[in-house]
């Protein structure tokens, strides 16, 4: 305590990371943190600045840092393409986000409700069954569901698309965790009232945990809509692809203009630059909630 | 009420409240990995109905094809480099944006904003804008401005420049996910303890974060390097997008999904891959259990 010059006694803020370099070493962690910024954000910048370019502008051999004009009828030419089925794959894509999410929301709160409160002997396995399915990666499970699907006859349909992924044993697990966590005496005085499970369920519980079921939700949402592995294998026809496969098809074919599918990128990245701006507090506390009780 | 009649009310509303639940999982989870081992023992070209029951050879098929044994390889490669670099520059910048006093929600946001952006858009500006192998590009463009000859970023196998593109895409969509762990790590160590270091004559800075930071974020790092490892099992969307089915670097997903639902549809040798991959994953995920010990570092 020798060391430093500073009077005894004062109270000091101390950071753990107070920089040994002192000013120096607070310009260097703003030059790293501003250049990092620039690195992350050129990536949104090229897909708006090639939205709204011409084809020249986008492939000519001077690099143009802005384009000459700003095409907003490029918007209009998108869906306008009757070769592009943009406007279809952007509805199976909000069909699939909002019924996959709130399935996912009302199937896995409510075991998790019933993991986490009702006192039934088999409890235990049951939530056992539930933690061995995260042990098969759904990546690795795509083969095994596709067979399941293919010969329930959905491939190509909404249902295929949907119901397969509505049972998340992780989202499960979440709502689990966070119901035991929930205060037993606001639920005990609804019992006393002679409320049921059901009725504890919907009238005490679900209202008063919206922030952990929005932060679910937007989790969610957002993973069903970039999902793009099982909608490839399910998508065999044109009408049933979704935004990523209609997408990333035009990217491997060729087929459509480079301004037409930035366009088509920055419509698909639209719904969730949203949902980002409004659910930004919920998105990382249920980022926080996910990551660590894992 | 009896008490017994209240049990078996109780087994009556748990089912319920969970019953719909797991019959999904019985339908869409246990019965397709069953179906899928069955069919593995079996021919199924063009058919998801297993036809002549062949042994092991599928199995046997799968361990001696070269690619699916350098799929293996392509995703260990992938997981080195993909790991460490995640888990350095998220903890990096987690330091650095929990150490700013003003703007800190804005560099949040900034760092957090890709995680929202899908594998599809984000290989499609990668491949057609930042990493196209001509003068447009922009990675290109910015050799140009040094003088420096123009590479095909993704088929240049040697030096193998196409893990450039694949390394940084994941790394653009993913830190930002894991610097908002870092930085809910940071912010539960209790600012008495680098009082008491500093009071113990700590230098602020690096000594602090060795013996106060790190440790304390203990169970935080373990908890990335385990997500992490996990998503980087599930490689598919950027190998897909940005490489197609090339046989230099394609990951154990993109080569089953080739064989599965490609060309060949050979959903017999596809279950059987898969098969292989399940377990190799869960021994791998018991054996980063056993020692990282997950559970133990959690509470």
């Amino acid at each position: 305590m020798t060391a430093t010059g500073r009077t005894a006694g004062t109270p000091q803020p101390i950071g753990y990371g107070r920089s040994p370099l002192g000013r120096a070493g607070a310009v260097l962690r703003w030059i790293a943190l501003l250049v990092a910024t620039v690195l992350f954000v050129i990536p949104f910048y090229l897909v708006l600045r090639n939205a709204l370019a011409t084809e020249a502008d986008i492939t000519g051999v001077d690099w143009k840092f802005f384009p000459t004009e700003l095409q907003w009828g490029n918007f209009g030419e998108l869906f306008a393409d009757e070769n592009v089925p943009m406007a279809r794959a952007l509805y199976n894509s909000a069909v699939v986000g909002v019924l996959g999410t709130g399935g996912q929301l009302l199937l896995a709160s409510m075991a998790g409700y019933g993991l986490a409160r009702i006192p039934y002997k088999h409890a235990g396995k049951v939530f056992y069954a539930v933690m061995a399915t995260l042990m098969i990666p759904a990546a690795v499970s795509f083969i095994p569901s596709f067979v399941v699907v293919s010969s329930l006859g959905w491939v190509s349909t909404l249902r295929g698309l949907i119901i397969p992924t509505l049972f998340s044993g992780f989202a499960a697990f979440l709502f689990r965790q966070y119901f035991l966590g929930f205060p037993r005496e606001m639920e005990e005085a609804a019992r006393v009232d002679g409320a049921g499970y059901f009725a504890t369920f919907w009238r005490i519980v679900v209202p008063n945990s919206l922030p952990f079921f929005a932060a679910i939700a937007a989790i969610t949402f957002i993973g069903n809509w970039n999902s793009f592995l099982w909608p490839l294998v399910i998508g065999q026809d044109p009408n049933s692809w979704t935004v990523q496969v209609a997408l990333s098809t035009f990217v491997t074919a060729q087929t459509i203009n480079i301004h037409q599918l930035f366009m088509a990128a920055a419509v698909s990245i639209l719904p969730l630059v949203l949902i980002f701006a409004f659910l930004q507090r919920y998105l990382i506390q249920g980022v926080t909630q996910s990551g660590i009780k894992d | 009420m009896s008490s017994r009649s209240a049990t078996r009310n109780n087994a009556l509303w748990f089912w319920l409240f969970t019953g719909p639940f797991v019959l999904g999982l019985l339908i869409f989870s246990y019965l397709p990995i069953l179906w899928s081992l069955v069919l593995s023992f079996f021919e199924a070209q063009n058919t998801v109905t297993p036809s002549k029951f062949v042994g092991l050879r599928n199995y046997a098929d799968m361990l001696t094809d070269a690619n699916f044994v350098s799929s293996l390889g392509t995703f260990t490669v992938f997981a080195l480099f993909i790991v460490p670099l995640t888990f350095v520059l998220s903890l990096a910048l987690a330091l650095l944006v929990n150490q700013v006093e003003i703007a800190r929600a804005f560099f949040r946001s900034v760092f957090f904003l890709p995680t929202a952006c899908s594998y599809v858009v984000a290989s499609l500006i990668w491949k057609l804008s930042i990493f196209n192998g001509v003068r447009f590009g922009l990675a290109n463009t910015v050799l140009g401005w040094f003088g420096a000859d123009q590479i095909a970023w993704l088929s240049t196998v040697d030096p193998p420049w196409f893990w450039l593109p694949i390394v940084t895409v994941r790394l653009w969509l993913q830190l930002g996910f894991y610097l908002i762990l870092f930085i809910a790590g940071l912010q539960r160590i209790s600012p008495t303890l680098y009082e008491a270091a500093y009071v113990d004559g700590a230098k602020p800075g690096w000594q602090t974060f060795r013996f106060i930071t790190w440790p304390q974020l203990r169970a935080t790092s373990v908890a990335v390097l385990l997500l992490n490892l996990i998503a980087a099992y599930q490689a598919f969307d950027e190998f897909y997008n940005l490489l197609g089915n090339v046989n230099f670097a394609r990951p154990p997903l993109v080569y089953l999904y080739g064989i599965s639902l490609g060309s060949i549809q050979d959903l017999g040798r596809g279950s059987a891959g898969a098969m292989i991959l399940a377990v190799v994953i869960i021994v791998l995920t018991l054996l980063q259990n056993k020692i990282f010990g997950f559970g133990k570092a959690n509470d």
